[in-house]
């Protein structure tokens, strides 16, 4: 008998259910209790780059819009840099943008919103220029693991045709199902997305 | 960077004694263990309801992790305030919340066993009588105006939190006919990348409610339903005060890189 391999084994996931704004976004559930709340804003008006707005619904199997999901999102800063340790790359830290954030959708419509800036194109471990993407996690009830995936923007054709990620999706089809459509309304940069959860326009998924 | 010098010293050896390099091992690229989903629920699990519209049916695109995945949000104690975690005084309005006080603690580990420093937990639940402080819970028991039902924690170095509460009740969802939740407290941790990401949820050893419940029984394992279950600690109980209950955390393990403010590994 050889040695045991004693590595631990994950915690398994659970569904946040539909009262996750209690813990993560405690105003949308209707109180207010933490001196200092997490938003959907992840800009100060001293953050560089380009202002934009995500815009998008998470649609279930029946078309209908989930309005109890909960998104967060994590993206580089405008020169392409995550403000993490493990990011050593050439482009500079901005002090004023964490990349994070996180959004419950509208109880009635189910529209999620973000403000946040133009992530910059970050290089890959094999020196592959990436696309500009913005990484997305999704949990709600019935969704018993969170979900990864991401968004790319439709004004980056070039890029997003020489992305090895996107690449990586054998059906060309599906690979739009991850770009957010530009627009711009009263002046203000907007992103549309929609995330469907099941369907012939199912998002692709990541197993990460 | 250590690391590293020693290796070039080592082949700068090698060539001045005329000898072949020293085997060593590859440095980590800083991603993560591949995920078990053995363990996990499948997405879609018809004995839940919701997930039978809310699954995904195409197959995950597998992907190497990349910097986008192993970074994640970095967090500090400027993001919390002094009573975060004291779900007993963060929202007690004109007295202490109803129900049996206890204190939840534990360590959250990597695979390797690991403690992960630093890192945000939250965790949400039902108040002693399984109603939530929700604008959509109309479940017929009161809600208590002494408990907010939310808090968090930054774990220590070595990957230790505690927070003090209320065991919450269990209650009744629209799942079967007759289903009720087991009591259960809400978790979402983050670890050091965005792959670590995780909600789960703790639950109270000796519940009889465990085995039935059509979430809890979304998970395959029962080894891996039998870690949701916190253990009631006699050990760190407070004498006429509070029952305390262990829960720890496993995050899935890292392929450690060097990072100069994290020298132990992340």
């Amino acid at each position: 008998m050889a040695q045991p391999l004693n590595y631990l084994k994950e915690t398994a996931s659970q569904t946040a259910g539909p009262y996750v704004h209690i813990g993560l976004i405690p105003g949308m559930a209707g109180f207010d209790i933490f001196e200092k709340n997490f938003s959907n804003v992840l800009v100060t008006p001293n953050t560089k780059g380009e202002r934009i707005t995500l815009e998008g619904r998470v649609l279930d199997g029946s078309g209908t819009p989930l309005r109890d999901v909960l998104l967060e999102i994590w993206q580089a800063n405008a020169a392409g840099r995550y403000n993490h340790p493990a990011d050593r790359s050439a482009g500079a830290l901005d002090e004023d943008f964490r990349g994070w954030g996180r959004a419950g959708s509208d109880f009635d419509s189910g529209r999620i919103t973000f403000e946040t800036i133009k992530p910059g194109a970050i290089t890959d471990k094999a020196g592959r220029k990436c696309a500009p993407h913005v990484n997305v996690w999704i949990v709600a009830r019935g969704i018993n693991i969170g979900l990864n995936t991401r968004l790319y923007f439709s004004d980056e054709e070039a890029a997003n045709a020489a992305d090895p990620v996107l690449n990586l999706i054998e059906q060309p089809v599906r690979r739009s199902t991850l770009i957010a459509e530009r627009s711009e309304r009263a002046g203000k940069v907007v992103y549309s997305f929609t995330i469907n959860l099941q369907g012939p326009e199912e998002t692709v998924f990541f197993d990460v | 960077m250590i690391a590293q010098a020693a290796r070039i010293a080592a082949a700068q050896d090698a060539t001045r004694l005329n000898r072949p390099e020293p085997f060593t091992p590859p440095l980590g690229d800083g991603g993560f263990f591949q995920r078990d989903r053995s363990i996990h629920p499948p997405a879609h699990a018809p004995g839940y309801k919701s997930s039978v519209l809310r699954s995904p049916r195409q197959s995950l695109l597998s992907l190497e992790n990349s910097i986008s995945e192993i970074t994640g949000p970095v967090f500090g104690h400027n993001d919390l305030g002094p009573l975060d975690n004291d779900l007993i005084r963060n929202y007690a309005k004109d007295g202490d919340p109803i129900g049996e006080r206890i204190i939840v603690h534990g360590r959250v580990m990597d695979e390797t066993g690991r403690g992960v420093p630093n890192t945000l937990v939250e965790f949400w639940q039902a108040n002693a009588g399984g109603r939530y402080r929700h604008k959509k819970d109309t479940y017929l028991a009161p809600v208590d105006p002494n408990f907010g039902g939310c808090g968090r924690a930054l774990t220590d170095d070595s990957g230790y939190y505690y927070f003090r509460t209320i065991k919450p009740g269990p209650y009744p969802w629209r799942n079967y006919v007759n289903s009720w939740r087991p009591a259960h407290i809400h978790f979402s941790v983050f670890g050091s990348g965005f792959a670590q990401r995780l909600i789960t949820q703790m639950y109270f050893e000796g519940d009889p409610l465990i085995p039935v419940c059509p979430i809890l029984t979304t998970i395959p394992d029962k080894d891996a339903i039998d870690r949701l279950v916190a253990p009631l600690d006699l050990n760190a109980s407070t004498p006429f005060d509070s029952l305390t209950y262990r829960f720890d955390i496993v995050l899935r393990g890292a392929r450690s890189t060097y990072f100069e403010n994290r020298p132990e590994g992340n």
